[in-house]
């Protein structure tokens, strides 16, 4: 059990940081942002893993769900013009 | 399983940090402090976070007179549940000034606004 | 190039005191005297299942009174800052089309059951993971889906702010509530404890947890609704 989780926390933790690198390097502005919903998911799992369900809801719902349409409502409306 | 947790909310914290301090687009440093606040999210919980214990919810598995010995602490997740709420409400804000910032100069890009720049 | 550097140098701090802070980091092994209480009192003092419920709603009910009034504040000033480029909905261009058959009765279908879950969620606060904030998070989402699937439909303004202000005020009248016939201000004791563990019990927590739910929920449906109805600049 212990060392199942572990593995999993260590699964989970390399995507996180993969997609937060990715976020942060990619030129592409609709990829940062689905990318920092995937931190937001592999965040969730976390929490649910540190025993937190109330945080995992949350963090499932809004930081990963709205948070990530907010972005694209508004990188709709500025043009999508994501370099610079 | 809370060390890794710790370490991965500080190694997002300081990612997000470098993003909003070398990105020159406004609407990428917005999504590099969502992932500085997921990460300060996940450090808050990590350090609540007990070995061998499980969640402050007392049911058939909990019962009421052994809570103190099976739980974790309660506090660092009510804590975060407001931090995350609270972090929607301060994204949208950012958001909005963003829009209209693009509304009026017709850009995005941080090194263009240098009223403030001294 | 300086100002990478800068940023290196300053990360390069950050990073050290966080180091530091790990590597000594030893999880405690029993509760510290705070939670100790809260893990000993809940049952007995408010009769919730959830104590981090409990913490949100009764102990640290003032912080959540404040948190809600920021959340207000923050979706009032997202309305206010993107009201003058609002879109009157005929007037404007539409090059989107119309949304089809199967996403209008999809959509249709899908949000009351979305609403009910969300209510669910909410109602349940006391008992299972979840309450006001998931729960109105939920809710939102139900108005996404229909943002997503109709863009031209235009949300009616007033109910959303109806809602807000009526979860609002009843929120505030039963912590003066607690305050007249309990321990104070937002206690959950003026109405009887029922049962430990079954939906009406707990005295007022599901009551308080709903109207945040509602709460909450409009105020997002109310962000969302102001920066879907923005024009494209």
């Amino acid at each position: 059990m212990s060392n199942l989780s572990t593995a999993m926390s260590l699964v989970l933790a390399a995507g996180m940081l993969v997609a937060a690198l990715l976020s942060i390097i990619t030129r592409s502005l609709p990829l940062a942002i689905l990318s920092a919903g995937a931190v937001s998911l592999f965040a969730s799992i976390m929490f649910m893993l540190l025993a937190a369900p109330d945080v995992a809801m949350t963090e499932a719902a809004i930081g990963s769900g709205l948070t990530t349409f907010l972005f694209f409502f508004v990188l709709g409306r500025v043009g999508g013009k994501g370099h610079g | 399983m809370i060390t890794v947790a710790l370490v991965t909310g500080f190694a997002l914290v300081l990612a997000g940090l470098y993003g909003a301090l070398t990105n020159r687009n406004i609407l990428r440093m917005i999504v590099s402090f969502t992932v500085a606040d997921a990460g300060v999210n996940l450090v808050l919980v990590a350090v609540g976070a007990m070995p061998g214990r499980t969640a402050p919810i007392l049911d058939a598995a909990v019962p009421v007179g052994d809570a103190a010995r099976r739980i974790i602490d309660p506090l660092p997740q009510a804590l975060v549940l407001t931090a995350i709420v609270i972090g929607l409400g301060v994204t949208a804000l950012m958001l909005a000034y963003a829009y209209r910032l693009h509304a009026t100069r017709g850009s995005l890009d941080i090194s263009k606004f240098t009223e403030l720049k001294w | 190039m300086v100002k990478h550097l800068v940023a290196f140098l300053l990360l390069a701090v950050l990073a050290a005191v966080f180091a530091s802070l790990t590597l000594g980091y030893q999880p405690d092994a029993a509760l510290n005297r705070t939670a100790l209480y809260y893990a000993e009192n809940t049952a007995k003092d408010l009769g919730a299942q959830n104590i981090v419920t409990a913490i949100v709603v009764t102990y640290r009910g003032l912080d959540t009174l404040g948190e809600v009034t920021v959340l207000f504040l923050t979706s009032a000033i997202v309305g206010l800052i993107l009201s003058t480029h609002r879109a009157t909905g005929e007037g404007r261009a539409t090059g989107i089309p119309a949304a089809g058959e199967l996403l209008r009765t999809g959509s249709r279908l899908l949000v009351p059951l979305i609403l009910l879950a969300g209510v669910y969620v909410f109602v349940n606060g006391h008992l299972t993971p979840g309450g006001g904030f998931q729960g109105g998070a939920i809710l939102a989402s139900a108005a996404l889906l229909m943002l997503l699937a109709d863009p031209l439909h235009r949300f009616g303004h007033r109910l959303i702010a109806v809602v807000e202000s009526l979860s609002g005020v009843a929120y505030v009248a039963i912590g003066l509530l607690g305050l007249a016939w309990a321990g104070g201000f937002l206690d959950n004791r003026f109405l009887p404890l029922g049962d430990f563990g079954t939906l009406f019990s707990a005295g007022a927590i599901p009551v308080i947890y709903t109207l945040i739910g509602l709460k909450v929920g409009a105020e997002f449906a109310s962000m969302l609704a102001s920066l879907s109805e923005t024009e494209k600049s």
